[in-house]
């Protein structure tokens, strides 16, 4: 855990240009399905909040299940009108929030 | 080595075989009501439209542990007029909730990718509700070859 997640999305855009941001953090997204060898249910242990912000401003969020799959992936876009920062956070079943910052440049 | 030979081959069949049985019964366990009442939960009892939602997904997905799944809805993204959530049920796991993506104006597009877990074959269903109060639905068939949930 609390390895730095990875983060896709351009250094420079057009004022009012849509861009793609991918991101991704590595977690076993534990289902809570699972049974051990002995049979017990294996916790489940999930990052259950995504969320994306742009100079504080909310951009995108997602209420996750166990459904998606491990080391979740997160594609989607943000409509950007000036510089700024895109804050990232995912918060885990225990509490634990991972963060991250990118720049952007607008012109 | 000739390969596979003709008994390893007819092995492999009556496995995978045996394996589309079991996901058979599976899906029979699985109650699509939770579907509906994660669905009705969303809507507030109102019917969601059919229309206006894409959603790519495999045909066949080999592996259920991680499908790409892309949802889009057609709409401006304006501040009068945009997308406000999405959600996404996948109703033959063994609980039916996959995500609920929250978009604002400055999300530019109504799009979201990610990857997820599916038990056995069946429906995705995805909702989208509008900031002037529309709701949109869709689904698509997935057929899955290997579950991904274990147990």
């Amino acid at each position: 855990m609390a390895e730095k997640p990875r983060i896709k999305l351009p250094k420079t855009a057009k004022k009012g240009e849509v861009v793609q941001i991918k991101t991704l953090l590595s977690h076993t997204m534990e289902s809570g399905q699972r049974k051990d060898a002995s049979g017990n249910i294996i916790p489940r242990k999930i990052i259950n909040k995504f969320a994306c912000t742009f100079n504080d401003k909310p951009v995108f969020s997602a209420d996750i299940e166990p459904a998606v799959a491990a080391n979740p992936y997160m594609q989607f876009a943000a409509r950007v009108e000036e510089s700024g920062t895109f804050k990232f956070s995912w918060t885990d079943d225990d509490g634990t929030v991972t963060t991250a910052v990118e720049k952007i440049t607008v012109s | 080595m000739t390969g596979l030979s003709r008994r390893t081959a007819l092995a492999v069949g009556a496995g995978g075989a045996a394996l589309a049985l079991i996901g058979n019964i599976h899906s029979a366990v699985a109650a699509p009501k939770d579907a509906e009442a994660d669905i009705a939960k969303f809507t507030g009892g109102k019917t969601a439209e059919k229309g206006k939602i894409t959603i790519d997904l495999p045909e066949i997905a080999e592996n259920g542990n991680t499908v790409p799944l892309t949802v889009s809805v057609d709409s401006p993204m304006t501040a009068e007029s945009h997308v406000t959530d999405i959600l996404v049920v996948a109703d033959g796991n063994p609980r039916p909730g996959v995500a609920t993506f929250h978009f604002t104006p400055l999300s530019g597009s109504a799009e979201a990718t990610t990857r997820i877990r599916l038990a056995t074959t069946q429906n995705i269903v995805v909702v989208a509700k509008t900031s002037d109060g529309k709701l949109y639905t869709g689904q698509k068939l997935v057929k899955v070859t290997i579950g991904g949930c274990g147990g």
